[in-house]
């Protein structure tokens, strides 16, 4: 939008075009060609609105993201509690989006823009889901005085038992929890590492810290937030991730999708990344850089992971980062091992419509046996030609994926028991506890079942203590390198958890 | 390597004779979102270009679907529009795809479309004076670009704007089909450049052709302002 710059006590003020003041001339320039203008001081009389306050603090957005006026919000400005600055910073002829960080030129267009009537207003496509964020767009932050909540009751209501594993990972974050850190909690799947959680939460809780739970998947979000809503009852807790509902302004605890971090500044003194090394966190770097952002200076940041990275691991061992390992699954058993089983030149079958005859088999055997399980297809389009097969089987076999409609109400269907089998692509590979099935993974020697896939792959079966022995079949052409590191992988985990 | 336009996948070209010769334009979709777009070929209604493949055959009276006949049997629309034709039928993908660059404001997408729509209006259209469907003027701030007007730039030839749009109420694409029909008043009139049209041969440009009530209430004012005849071109239909 066009934006005015003008002088007052010999300090440059700005003001969109529509609110100049009326008694100077003044030329309406994009907010981008804005000449430097001054900060106003804060005025300490003036009445702030605290709806304002709760939306914003700690937050970087777009001026149609605020539910105020935009004569309101200048209002704000003028007594100095907000700032106006640019959505896109050009240095040395690159591009930068403030919000997402982005600096591939690629991910740059322009168009010429209506608001700003620049022929050229450069916009960042990479965030571009968010709001768009161009050239002439202000983007505004807070800066009058912080949220408190000083007055909510941060009592953690859980009964639960840690494992002495547990205890031994919570007592370390219960310890570094108000220092400026970091740390890694190198859990295997099925460790129980969110109850870990609970004590260092409710820690810096208390000490009226503002916390961040961020996780690459929407489904992770969705699974965790009745449980954080039971065991934190007196707190204001909020949910994010793209398209969701109830947001709370201002919450102190906020679950959210790795992506909507990209809002926050500075607003997190504590803030858990959660599967670390999963896409899209470790495959986006401008991911990386939202967690970055949205914490405080002072801030600790813990990861958590089944699969950290060799460069994670790496700095692990040589003592740059502080990490606590829990091998051992919460009921004690030992982490059901992959096995592998050959099933020849599957894709040329699929052609024509047929599925290996092993696959087939393992198929009738869990219905015979009435066992559910996730059988993991390596992309949409081969979920697309294997489900109608497997429906012929029992109609009431699935499949789903990530831009799935009905991904929810499937997931769910699954979890009741309605579907014997589910057949997903890679997004149910994590976080997504379901007691009582077996995996199988067709194609396991695709490229995009790395190491770290398998081992979360893996990670769903035996989950309950009353059946800690579920069945992994990775039904292969031809084993690769990252099947067999998987598996050794989990091997390991239980030798060092003496099992 | 190229990065799908849509998507951001990063993908190679398939290689080619043409390819190697450095003469096959580069492509701006990955193949998996190329494959979504249902490509309108083949047999369709003579007048708005809906692809008769698509529905049954008692919805057909020759070669008009009962759409259209229903339009030029109303004596106030009879013959206001020429034709209509259209790139890709309106599909779950199209609609995702106009969808980020309308609403999410995503103008560079336009550029995936150039080449087949330039296509289909050499095809077409060749010669027409070309003018874009306007947006109003909330809409246009609030958007920051006209969609229509960023389709119509790709054609590469001169862009008249001779209509207005007034009247900005509900938004088409959450009205009822009843309601679309139901037309009281014209949402559009002439601008100071409706001068230009008299005796031309008017394209009109939109993003999507739906009940057809947007695109010949344009055509309405144009005729009443000299146009010899209008057609339109659209990308979805």
């Amino acid at each position: 939008m066009r934006f005015v710059s003008f002088f007052v006590d010999g300090k440059t003020r700005i003001a969109p075009e529509s609110l100049a003041p009326h008694n100077h001339l003044f030329t309406a320039s994009s907010f981008y060609n804005l000449p430097d203008f001054d900060q106003p001081l804060i005025n300490e009389d003036f009445s702030y609105n605290p709806t304002l306050q709760a939306e914003l603090s700690g937050k970087l957005l777009l001026l149609d993201e605020l539910s105020l006026s935009l004569d309101e919000i200048q209002e704000h400005y003028n007594h100095g509690f907000i700032r106006y600055s640019k959505g896109i910073e050009t240095k040395q002829g690159y591009d930068k989006c403030s919000r997402c960080g982005n600096s591939e030129n690629r991910l740059f267009a322009s168009f010429s823009c209506y608001r700003c009537k620049e022929p050229q207003c450069t916009y960042c496509r990479n965030c571009i889901m968010m709001g768009r964020i161009s050239q002439c767009t202000p983007l505004v932050s807070w800066c009058g005085p912080e949220l408190e909540w000083r007055d909510s009751n941060s009592e953690l209501v859980w009964e639960g038992i840690l494992s002495p594993e547990q205890l031994k990972a919570s007592d370390t974050l219960v310890e570094k929890i108000g220092m400026k850190d970091k740390l890694l909690i190198w859990a295997v799947c099925g460790s129980g590492k969110t109850e870990v959680l609970f004590q260092g939460i409710e820690k810096a809780l208390k000490d009226g810290q503002r916390v961040c739970i961020a996780t690459p998947r929407t489904d992770v979000v969705l699974e965790l937030l009745p449980r954080f809503r039971r065991i934190f009852p007196g707190i204001t807790l909020s949910c994010l991730y793209g398209g969701s509902m109830d947001k709370l302004e201002g919450a102190q605890l906020i679950l959210s999708t790795t992506h909507q971090l990209f809002r926050y500044r500075e607003a997190f003194d504590l803030i858990i990344v959660d599967e670390v090394d999963a896409f899209p966190f470790s495959y986006d770097k401008t991911l990386a850089f939202a967690v970055q952002q949205a914490k405080k200076e002072e801030a600790l940041i813990v990861y958590l992971s089944a699969t950290p990275d060799r460069n994670m691991k790496q700095q692990a061992e040589d003592g740059k980062l502080p990490f606590v390992k829990i091998p051992k699954r919460y009921h004690g058993f030992p982490l059901p091992v992959p096995r592998f089983v050959w099933c020849g030149h599957w894709k040329k079958g699929l052609k024509r419509n047929k599925l290996p005859r092993y696959v087939m088999n393992w198929i009738s055997r869990q219905m015979e046996r009435n066992r559910q399980s996730f059988l993991f297809v390596p992309s949409v389009r081969m979920l697309d030609q294997i489900v109608p097969i497997l429906k012929e089987v029992n109609a009431k076999i699935e499949g789903v994926h990530a831009e799935d409609p009905d991904r929810k109400v499937k997931v769910m269907r699954f979890r009741h028991g309605a579907t014997p089998i589910l057949v997903t692509t890679t997004i149910l590979e994590r976080g997504v506890t379901i007691p009582f099935t077996d995996v199988a993974v067709l194609g396991a020697e695709e490229e995009i079942f790395s190491e770290s896939a398998l081992v979360q792959i893996s990670g769903r079966a035996g989950r309950s203590k009353d059946d800690p022995a579920g069945e992994v079949l990775f039904f292969h052409y031809g084993k690769t390198k990252a099947m067999v590191q998987a598996k050794r992988h989990i091997e390991q985990m239980n030798r060092e958890a003496g099992l | 390597m190229n990065y799908c336009v849509y998507c951001h996948e990063a993908f190679f070209e398939p290689v080619s004779w043409q390819f190697i010769a450095g003469l096959s334009e580069s492509l701006s979709f990955c193949e998996e979102c190329s494959s979504s777009f249902e490509a309108i070929n083949g047999e369709c209604c003579r007048m708005c270009g809906r692809s008769f493949r698509l529905f049954p055959e008692q919805y057909r009276q020759k070669q008009c679907c009962t759409d259209c006949v229903r339009w030029e049997e109303h004596e106030e629309w009879s013959g206001v529009l020429t034709k209509n034709r259209s790139l890709y039928v309106y599909n779950d993908f199209l609609r995702k795809v106009i969808s980020t660059l309308k609403y999410r404001g995503d103008a560079e997408l336009v550029q995936g479309l150039k080449t087949p729509f330039c296509k289909l209006y050499k095809k077409e259209f060749r010669g027409k004076m070309i003018v874009p469907v306007p947006l109003s003027e909330e809409r246009h701030y609030e958007r920051g670009f006209n969609q229509a007007r960023l389709m119509a730039e790709l054609l590469g030839g001169e862009i008249v704007s001779p209509l207005e749009r007034v009247i900005h109420e509900k938004k088409q694409s959450k009205k009822s089909r009843k309601e679309r029909l139901n037309i009281q008043e014209n949402i559009f009139q002439a601008s100071k450049e409706a001068g230009k049209v008299k005796g031309k041969s008017i394209l009109l440009i939109d993003d999507v052709y739906t009940t057809g009530a947007t695109i010949r209430q344009a055509a309405k004012v144009l005729r009443e302002a000299g146009a010899l005849e209008v057609s339109s071109m659209t990308v979805g239909r």
